[in-house]
C-alpha cells in the first residue's frame, strides 16, 4: 500500500466525507420532492375531505384521516400516563437499583422490537383473546405499547435537565416531594414532555404494520373505537399493493410526508427553544 | 393529608414504572405460547432448516426465508453503515454550525417519513433501474438493501453521532497538540475511543432492518426460494408474518407466530448485545 502524505490523507478524508454527507441529504430531498411532485397535485379540498369510494380508486380520504387521527390520539392518551409517570419513578423517586436496571433494559427492549412483533401481540391479545376485534381501540392500545419508549426517554430527559437548585429551593420552603414535583419541576420539563409526545404522535402516523394487524383495514367510517378503521398509512399500502390508485397513492403519500414534516417541525422548535431555556 | 398525598404519589408512579416491564412480559408471553405449538410440532430442527413453506400441505420450513433475512440485512448493512459512519463524523467534526443545524432535522426527518413511503419509493424509482440496468425481475435483494440502508442511517447516524461528541476534548487537543492532522486525529483517537458507542449504534441499525416489514414486503419480491444473486426475489421473516397474516388461521397461524417467535430471538440477542456494549462505555 502506497503511505500517503497526511495531508492529502486530510483532504482525501475530507471529500469522501462531505461527499456522502450532501448525497445523503440529496437523496432525502429527492425522495421527498419525488413523492410531492406528484402528489402535491392531487391533494385538494376535496381530496382530503371526501369518503374513498371503490376502494379508493375515487373520492378522498377522509376515512382514513379519520382513522389516523382516532387511533394516535387513543395510543398517546393511553401511554402518556404510562409513558411520563415512568420518567419521573426513574428521575425522581428511586436510586439506581436492581429494579431501575430492569425497567431501563426493558424500556430499551421494547425500543427495538419492531413493529410486525407488536402487531402480531395486539393481534393475538387485544383482538382475539380480550375480543377487541380489528377496532381503533385494538389499534390504539397496541401503537400505546410501541410509543412507551420514546415517551419514558424524551421525558426522563427532560425531568433530569431541570436544575438541581428547584428542587432544593422548594425542598427548603418545606414542600414535600410531590409539591416539588408539580409546581417546580413539571412548569420547567413540561416543553421537553410535550416534544416526546409530538415524536409519539409522529411515530403512531407513520406506522403500518402494528395498525394494519390490529386496527384493520375498513374503509367505512368508524362510529365508536370499537370499530375497525384504517389509517392513511394503511391506506397508502392498500392503494399501491393492491395496484388500486397511482394517482391516489401519491396524494395520500403527499399528506403523510407533510404532516410528518409539520411534526418535526413542532418538535425541533420545542426542543431548541427548551435548550435555549435550560441554558 | 400531605403525608397521605406523599405516599399515594409515590405509589402510584412505581406501578406506572412497572408498565414497561409488564408489557415485555406480557408480549415474549404471548408470541410464544402462540408459536411454540407448532414448533413442539414440526420439530425445532425441521422449522429453522426446513426448505419447504406450504402451510396448506402442513409444509413449515422458514429457511429459506432466515436466508432471506439475513442477506438483504447483510447489503444494508454493507452499505448503510461506511455511510452513516461518514456522516456521524461529518456532525461531530466537519460542518459548520449552520450546516449542522440542517443536517441533524433533516436526518430525524429521515427517521420520520413512513417506511411505506421508502418502499413505494423502492417499488416506483429503485426496483425499475435494478430491472433496466442489471437484469432479473428488479424486486430483489439488492432493492431491499438499498432503501434498508437508507432506513437504518438515522439509528447509525444519531448514536455514533453522540459517542463521538461524548469524547472528552483533551483526546482531541492532545492529539492535535502532539501535530497530528485533523483526519489522523479522528481515525487514531476519536473513532477508536468512540468505538463502543458506534458499535452499538450499528447493532441497533441491523435490528431495525432485520425487523422492517413494510418496505420489504413492497420491494424483495417475496419467492420462497434461496437466492443464487443479489438480483433475485427473496422472502424475509417479517414478510413472511406481513403477508400471510391476513387471512391464516389454524395451524397456519400459529407458523406465523413461530416465525415471530424466531425474529423476536434474533431482535434480543441484537438488543442484549447492544446494551451490554454501552453499558460497558457508561462505567
Amino acid at each position: 500500500m502506497i503511505k500517503l502524505n497526511p495531508h492529502t490523507a486530510e483532504k482525501l478524508a475530507k471529500g469522501v466525507i462531505w461527499t456522502v454527507a450532501l448525497m445523503v441529504i440529496a437523496v432525502l430531498i429527492f425522495i421527498i420532492v419525488f413523492i410531492l411532485y406528484r402528489g402535491l397535485s392531487v391533494i385538494n379540498w376535496e381530496f382530503l375531505t371526501r369518503i374513498p369510494r371503490r376502494s379508493g380508486r375515487e373520492g378522498g380520504i377522509l376515512t382514513p384521516i379519520i382513522g389516523t387521527l382516532s387511533v394516535t390520539l387513543l395510543a398517546i392518551l393511553i401511554a402518556m400516563p404510562f409513558g411520563i409517570g415512568t420518567a419521573f419513578y426513574l428521575a425522581e423517586y428511586t436510586k439506581d437499583g436492581i429494579l431501575t436496571r430492569i425497567i431501563r433494559f426493558c424500556t430499551e427492549s421494547l425500543a427495538g422490537i419492531p413493529s410486525i412483533i407488536y402487531g402480531l401481540f395486539g393481534f393475538i391479545f387485544f383482538v382475539q383473546i380480550l375480543d377487541l376485534k380489528w377496532s381503533i381501540l385494538s389499534g390504539g392500545l397496541t401503537l400505546a405499547i410501541m410509543v412507551l419508549p420514546t415517551l419514558i426517554r424524551t421525558s426522563e430527559e427532560a425531568i433530569r435537565a431541570v436544575p438541581k437548585t428547584y428542587r432544593e429551593v422548594s425542598f427548603s420552603l418545606g414542600g414535600t416531594k410531590w409539591q416539588t414535583i408539580r409546581k417546580a419541576v413539571v412548569p420547567s420539563a413540561i416543553r421537553g414532555i410535550v416534544n416526546g409526545l409530538i415524536l409519539s404522535v409522529g411515530r403512531c402516523v407513520a406506522e403500518t404494520a402494528a395498525v394494519i394487524l390490529t386496527a384493520g383495514v375498513s374503509l367505512s367510517m368508524p362510529k365508536s373505537v370499537l370499530d375497525s378503521s384504517r389509517t392513511m398509512a394503511v391506506h397508502f399500502y392498500q392503494l399501491v399493493i393492491e395496484g388500486i390508485s397511482m394517482t391516489n397513492a401519491y396524494g395520500t403519500a403527499a399528506v403523510l410526508i407533510i404532516l410528518v414534516f409539520f411534526i418535526n417541525v413542532v418538535a425541533n422548535m420545542l426542543i431548541n427553544r427548551f435548550v435555549a431555556k435550560g441554558r | 393529608m400531605k403525608k397521605f398525598k406523599e405516599k399515594l404519589s409515590g405509589r402510584i408512579f412505581f406501578i406506572l414504572a412497572l408498565s414497561t416491564i409488564s408489557a415485555l412480559v406480557l408480549i415474549t408471553i404471548f408470541i410464544f405460547v402462540e408459536g411454540m405449538p407448532l414448533i413442539a410440532e414440526v420439530g425445532l430442527f425441521n422449522f429453522i432448516f426446513g426448505m419447504v413453506w406450504s402451510p396448506s400441505q402442513g409444509h413449515f420450513g422458514i429457511f429459506p426465508m432466515i436466508v432471506g433475512t439475513v442477506s438483504v440485512t447483510f447489503g444494508a448493512a454493507l452499505i448503510g453503515i461506511p455511510v452513516g459512519i461518514c456522516c456521524s463524523i461529518f456532525m461531530a467534526e466537519f460542518a459548520p454550525a449552520r450546516m449542522r443545524s440542517i443536517f441533524r432535522p433533516a436526518i430525524q426527518l429521515l427517521a420520520g417519513i413512513p417506511s411505506v413511503v421508502y418502499g413505494f419509493w423502492g417499488l416506483i424509482y429503485i426496483v425499475p433501474i435494478i430491472r433496466d440496468r442489471l437484469g432479473g425481475p428488479g424486486l430483489s435483494v439488492l432493492a431491499g438493501s438499498v432503501i434498508l440502508a437508507i432506513m437504518i442511517l438515522p439509528t447509525i447516524i444519531s448514536i455514533s453521532e453522540v459517542s463521538i461528541m461524548a469524547l472528552p476534548r483533551h483526546y482531541k487537543e492532545g492529539a492535535l497538540a502532539l501535530g497530528m492532522t485533523h483526519w489522523q486525529t479522528i481515525w487514531r483517537v476519536q473513532l477508536p475511543a468512540a468505538k463502543s458507542g458506534i458499535v452499538a449504534g450499528v447493532i441497533l441499525g441491523i435490528g431495525r432492518a432485520v425487523g422492517e416489514t413494510m418496505v420489504v414486503i413492497m420491494v424483495l419480491g417475496n419467492a420462497v426460494a434461496l437466492p443464487e444473486s443479489i438480483l433475485d426475489p427473496v422472502r424475509t421473516l417479517t414478510t413472511n408474518i406481513g403477508i400471510e397474516m391476513g387471512y391464516a388461521a389454524g395451524k397456519h397461524q400459529q407458523a406465523l407466530f413461530a416465525t415471530g417467535i424466531v425474529l423476536f430471538i434474533l431482535i434480543m440477542i441484537l438488543n442484549i448485545t447492544a446494551q451490554i456494549i454501552t453499558r460497558r462505555k457508561s462505567k
